[in-house]
This record gives structure tokens, C-alpha cells and sequence, in this order.
């Protein structure tokens, strides 16, 4: 059934990528040959969504299959499961815990396309050349390996990439101004007992404790040495704060799907509370006040790449490559950007979207016409101003990253303790 | 051949196998790799097949746990006590004063209704009912009855038990039923004939009778209340803990070997409870 409704296509096509093969000296996969090959790709539900594979479908020929987990289950399957994918989509810090099994391959940066103009976060760290690099497992730290075999991360820039960026963001807490009715400007604010049961903050150990860090600190509670790797006396600190402020009702629930935060915020159960970029849209988008709060100690960031199987050879391999270099082209990034997110390459990005979305959505500027979102739901209205402006200003204040320590484990054992308190 | 196939003890080995092949794959084995699991050490990624009692020694040594057990005792025990009230109340009142059996089959029926849809709809649904601007909590208001939302009519104790009394009260009210439906009615014309009250005869007579059926919802109950996980989650907004929780967010951090730990521990202890409750009862002789 397929191949009759595709024939006449694939010729077409085929014939084009004849045409544009002769014409063009760059390495060409022969294209009726590619119509075969399907990459399997795996990651966390932020960007793994079915609009990419049907577009690599459209323009690249190939078919990618996706697969939707939570970041736990992401870490497990890279780390145990090498045969299962060929792509994966996962987060700087998963990549740190799995990296060393020697699962993944690494990238020859110079079959990058857009190499160049990659945002700095990921090659040197700074954003700016003036910036600071903020603590936690910060993605040019693990973004990079010596030589192609190496399972051991390089200090600086090398040929040989980990993961090619792909989607990354500045978090904060999110509130309800119409129920605070006051301005919110600290991290302390979400032990403040004003908020007795009417705050909350996210059941996912490996994020949950940076919340809880920057929180501490804010209190002027603990100093830590570096909040992205605690150390034994550091971590028990911090969750002796929160249990205490736990058993004292401070928390209304703890959230660990996305779902579960927008319903929090929506009901009123819970005024100030950790929370993603999307979810703060998803709550103002039933029409209730939201507020994604830039704090006056900066945002907790993430920020997540692919990267290819030790597993991918030949032909495959080549896909890969050119599905890399299509993501970075600007279709992608576009369609990420609409929904709140960042591009590695902002700039290619740009040529997907209007002016007024990328003055809303990067230079923090008013929105001139309403903004919709790739779905179509009406984000913003005409006047409405992104939380925390724009893109420098965001990611220029990004104190730390979602950071895996030395003493995870332990970590780990005593967020169950503190769940369970 | 003829003679082996009859015997006795041929035939009756033959027809036990197949029910003890399938206990023996799915319920045995399973619960030896369980316990075999519990003593081994894990990293992150890996799981180490030696012998490590530290699993146990992070279980017993931590204060949370011996509080969580106490929370799921607790949780047993008054989800236990409500059930047990309810339940032999409709049970009562579906078996002794329904008197047309259409009427009794249809009422049991309608109990059942709710049943229909999954526990967890009917879990999330109290939600928005008790949430702070819930409907309790609007309708108490506009009454004048309270002032300010109540906060503990959700993310509580109290929503837990809501919820588990929801979801169980059935079970106890199945069996009890059962049981009174079994009673001789002239056992109660008797009791009537000899004096005794309404009441006499409902602790004399027919509160002993029905005692099979109590243990066997009781044990329904307990077990259903003690290896939940899901109820308190939600209900509690994670706020609240009992083992089951502690099991499952060990499996969410893939501390299995710790999470196999603690399932042991809390098997044990659920068989020590069901075995102390049959010493009251003896079920099989009753029934």
C-alpha cells in the first residue's frame, strides 16, 4: 500500500538527489537507498516530538523513530542498552554519568555544518566573552573528548564533540501574582513561611537538589563550595533544611510531571513552586496569572544534545550526520523557539520565524502581534514582554547547571529519606 | 502404566501439578530472586552479585524507616477500622432487611457500580472535590460553616484514608455479605424465641457467625492498604509516606537491590500480620 502512494514520489526524488548529486561535490547518500534506513532515536519528552520525524521524513528521506522517556530511564537505557538506539537525545548531565561506559561515539566537528556558530555556552562555556561559567555540569565541560576513542572528557575544545547541542533553557520558580500580591525577587522565597503549605518543588533528585541549593544559599543558610558537586556534609545540610521545613507543612505536594505542576498552579494549591517554561505557558494559557520569576540569584539551566551510538556505521552513520547537520539548520531551532526553548544556532533559527515571535522569544522585546505557539494556543497578546527578557539576559544569569556529583548515590539514597520523611 | 495412572498418589500429584507448576514460576521464584537481589550492592548502572548486607543495614539504620512503617500500621489500621464499620453495616442491612432476593441482588449490584472505572479515576477525581478552592471546601463556605478553606481535606492524612476507604470498602462488604447470606434464619427466630433484644442478637449471634467473612476481607483490606503505593502519592501529594512508596521511588532511582530490601522486609511483615490475624480465626474450618 505505502510503496504505491510513495512510487511516484520516490522518483521524483530520487532523480532530484541524481540531479543535485552531479551538481554538487559534497558527499551524497544515494537517495533511493536511504528511503531504507531508519535511525532510532530516544530521549526525555522535551524535544523528542513527532513533528521532527515527519520533517526528517519530508527533507532528509529517512524515517527516525522516537521514543518518549523520563530522564531516569533515559540514563539507564544509554548506560545498559547500547544495541537499542542509534541517536540519543539526552541531557549534559546524563551524558557526564554516561559517557565513561563507552556507549556513544564521538563527533567529527568538522562534518559540522554550522559548527561555528554555536552558541559559546557549549564550546568555551561563556556566553559573552566577558561571562562567568556558572557551577554544576556545565555542558562544554563534558561536551568535548581528546581524541575519538577517548571515554574521558577534554578541558577545551577538541575535534571530537560528545554531543551536538540541540535545546537548552534557564529555569526559575514559577508564581502567581494575583495571590502573592507582592514582588518575589530571592530563591529563599520558597521556605519563606508566608507560603506555609502553598509551596512545592519537583520530585526528580537530579534537579530537585539544585532547586534546593540555590534556595539555601539564597537563605544564607549554607555556602557551598560548588553546588554542582556537594559534598557529603553539603547535601546533608541542605536536606536537613527541607525535611525540617517538610515536617512544618511547608510543602502543599511535591510534582513530578509536568501535568502534575500546571494543575498545582492552576487550582491555587500552590502559589510559588519549582517549574518549567512550558508549564508556566500551559497555566496562562487557561487564563490564569503566571509568572516564570527571573531571581535576583540568577536561573538553574539545562541544556540537552544528541549523540550517536558507538553502534552507527556506513550509511547509517552518514544519516546521522545529515540529520545533525538538518537540525542545526534552523527549522528545528525555530520550531523549539516558539515554544519557549533555546537553539544552539539562534541565528539559522531565525529564518524560521517572524519578526515579531523572535523579538518576543530572543530579544526579550513587546510583542507586536499576538504569539502562538507551533501548536497554535496564543502565548502571548500584543504588549506582553517575555519573563526575564531576552536571551543574554537569561542565559547571562544562569548560576548553575543541572549537575550529576561524585557522591550521587548518596545523594539519591537520602532524597528517597527526604521523600519518604 | 495402567496401575501406576491409578494410583492414588499418582493421579493426585498429577492433577496438584499443574497449579503448583504456575505458583511455583510466577509467585516462588519470583520472590527468591526478590530476596536473592536484596543482598546484592548496586552502582548506578550495574547491578553486583555479592553478598552485601548493606542494603539492610541503610534500611534499619535510617529513622524514616521505621516512621514509614508506623504510617503504613497506621494507614492499615484505620482504613481497617472504617471499612469494617461500613461494610458491615450495608452487609447488614443488604441481608437482613432486604427481604426480596431481586431487591438484595440489584441493591449489591449498585454497590458494585463504581467499580467499573479504574481505581485511579476514582482516586483522582477527590482532587478537585477537597483541593483548597474545591467544591467541599466553596460549599462549606457559602453555608457560613467555615470562614477560611480548610487545608487538610486534601494532601493529607485524612484524603489518604478518604481515598483508601473509597477504593476498599467493597471488599469487606462482599465476603460479610456472603457470610449473613449463609446464616440459618431460624438461628435468629431461636435467639428471638429464648428473649434476646435485637441487639443481643446481633453480638451473640450473628456478629460470631459472620466472623469468617470479617477475617476475610480484613486480610483483603490489610494487604491491599499495606502494599499500595499509588493512593498515597497522589492523595498526599507525596507529603505522605508508606513502604510502598519507599519501594517505588527506589525503583524510580534504580536502587533495585534497595528496593528489593525493602520489599522483602515488608512481605515478611504482611505475612506476620495475616498470620497473627488467622490465630482469632481459624477460616477454613468456618467457611
Amino acid at each position: 500500500m505505502s510503496k504505491i502512494r510513495y512510487s511516484r514520489r520516490s522518483i521524483l526524488k530520487s532523480g532530484g538527489a541524481a540531479v543535485a548529486a552531479s551538481a554538487l561535490p559534497a558527499p551524497m547518500i544515494w537517495a533511493q537507498e536511504i528511503k531504507d534506513i531508519t535511525l532510532r532515536q530516544f530521549g526525555t519528552g522535551v524535544s523528542n516530538l513527532n513533528e521532527v520525524g515527519q520533517k526528517v521524513k519530508e527533507e532528509l528521506g529517512f524515517t527516525l523513530e522516537m521514543t518518549a522517556l523520563d530522564s531516569d530511564s533515559v540514563t539507564q537505557r544509554a548506560a545498559t542498552q547500547p544495541g537499542s538506539f542509534d541517536i540519543a537525545d539526552i541531557e549534559y548531565w546524563i551524558c557526564k554519568k554516561v559517557w565513561p561506559t563507552g556507549n556513544l561515539q564521538a563527533m567529527d566537528v568538522s562534518k559540522i555544518k554550522n559548527y561555528d556558530k554555536i552558541v559559546g555556552i557549549f564550546k568555551d562555556g561563556k556566553l559573552t566573552p566577558e561571562s562567568v561559567v556558572a557551577q554544576g555540569t556545565a555542558p562544554h565541560t563534558v561536551g568535548f573528548v581528546e581524541s575519538e576513542g577517548s571515554t574521558s572528557f577534554a578541558s577545551e575544545e577538541t575535534n571530537w564533540m560528545t554531543l551536538i547541542p540541540t535545546i537548552y533553557n534557564a529555569d526559575t520558580l514559577g508564581i502567581r501574582p494575583d495571590l502573592i500580591k507582592r514582588p518575589i525577587s530571592n530563591w529563599s522565597e520558597l521556605l519563606n513561611p508566608e507560603f506555609k503549605g502553598k509551596a512545592s518543588i519537583l520530585d526528580i533528585s537530579s534537579i530537585g537538589i539544585m532547586d534546593m541549593a540555590m534556595v539555601c544559599e539564597s537563605m544564607g543558610e549554607i555556602a557551598y563550595g560548588d553546588k554542582g558537586n556537594m559534598t557529603r556534609n553539603e547535601i546533608d545540610q541542605t536536606f536537613a533544611i527541607f525535611t525540617e521545613a517538610k515536617r512544618a507543612g511547608q510543602f502543599r505536594a511535591f510534582w513530578k510531571t509536568f501535568d502534575e505542576s500546571v494543575n498545582l498552579m492552576a487550582s491555587g494549591e500552590v502559589v510559588i513552586q519549582s517549574m518549567w517554561s512550558p508549564a508556566i505557558t500551559a497555566v496562562k494559557s487557561r487564563g490564569i496569572p503566571c509568572v516564570y520569576q527571573p531571581l535576583e540569584e540568577g536561573y538553574r539551566s539545562w541544556g540537552g544534545g544528541i549523540g550517536l551510538s558507538k553502534a552507527l556505521t556506513g550509511m547509517e552513520l552518514d544519516a546521522a550526520y545529515e540529520y545533525i547537520n538538518w537540525y542545526l539548520d534552523g527549522w528545528v531551532g525555530g520550531f523549539l523557539m516558539r515554544q519557549g526553548y533555546y537553539s544552539a544556532v539562534p541565528e539559522t533559527s531565525k529564518n524560521y520565524m517572524s519578526a515579531n515571535e523572535w523579538g518576543y522569544w530572543f530579544e526579550g522585546k513587546e510583542a507586536v502581534e499576538p504569539i502562538a505557539n507551533p501548536f497554535g494556543d496564543v502565548m502571548a497578546q500584543p504588549g506582553e514582554v517575555r519573563d526575564g527578557g531576552s536571551f543574554y539576559e537569561r542565559m547571562g544569569e544562569v548560576a548553575c547547571w543541572n549537575a550529576v556529583m561524585d557522591e550521587n548515590q548518596y545523594m539519591v539514597r537520602k532524597w528517597n529519606e527526604f521523600i519518604a520523611a | 502404566m495402567d496401575r501406576i495412572l491409578k494410583s492414588r498418589n499418582v493421579m493426585g500429584w498429577a492433577q496438584a501439578s499443574p497449579l503448583a507448576l504456575i505458583l511455583f514460576g510466577f509467585l516462588v521464584l519470583p520472590i527468591l530472586t526478590i530476596t536473592v537481589v536484596s543482598f546484592w550492592r548496586a552502582t548506578e548502572f550495574s547491578i553486583i552479585p555479592a553478598f552485601s548486607l548493606e542494603n539492610y543495614a541503610f534500611l534499619f539504620g535510617s529513622d524514616v524507616t521505621y516512621r514509614v512503617f508506623f504510617a503504613t500500621f497506621k494507614y492499615a489500621a484505620i482504613t481497617w477500622a472504617l471499612t469494617l464499620g461500613i461494610g458491615f453495616t450495608v452487609a447488614f442491612y443488604l441481608a437482613f432487611h432486604i427481604r426480596s432476593q431481586t431487591m438484595q441482588i440489584a441493591l449489591f449490584l449498585l454497590c458494585t457500580i463504581p467499580f467499573w472505572t479504574s481505581n485511579i479515576i476514582r482516586m483522582i477525581s477527590w482532587i478537585p472535590f477537597l483541593g483548597r478552592n474545591g467544591i467541599a471546601n466553596q460549599t462549606l463556605i457559602s453555608w457560613g460553616v467555615i470562614d477560611e478553606p480548610l487545608e487538610w481535606l486534601l494532601y493529607s492524612d485524612f484524603s489518604v484514608i478518604l481515598a483508601f476507604v473509597h477504593l476498599y470498602t467493597l471488599f469487606m462488604v462482599v465476603p460479610i455479605f456472603n457470610t449473613m447470606m449463609r446464616i440459618d434464619r431460624s438461628l435468629l427466630e431461636a435467639a428471638r424465641d429464648a428473649g434476646a433484644s435485637g441487639f443481643q442478637t446481633l453480638v451473640h449471634v450473628i456478629f460470631p457467625l459472620t466472623k469468617p467473612g470479617i477475617m476475610i476481607g480484613t486480610i483483603f483490606v490489610v494487604t491491599l492498604v499495606m502494599g499500595d503505593f499509588i493512593t498515597v502519592r497522589f492523595m498526599s501529594g507525596s507529603q505522605k509516606a508508606n513502604v510502598g512508596r519507599l519501594i517505588s521511588n527506589d525503583i524510580a532511582l534504580l536502587q533495585y537491590p534497595s528496593a528489593a530490601a525493602t520489599s522483602v522486609v515488608l512481605l515478611c511483615t504482611v505475612l506476620l500480620t495475616i498470620a497473627i490475624l488467622l490465630r482469632f480465626v481459624d477460616i477454613r474450618k468456618e467457611l
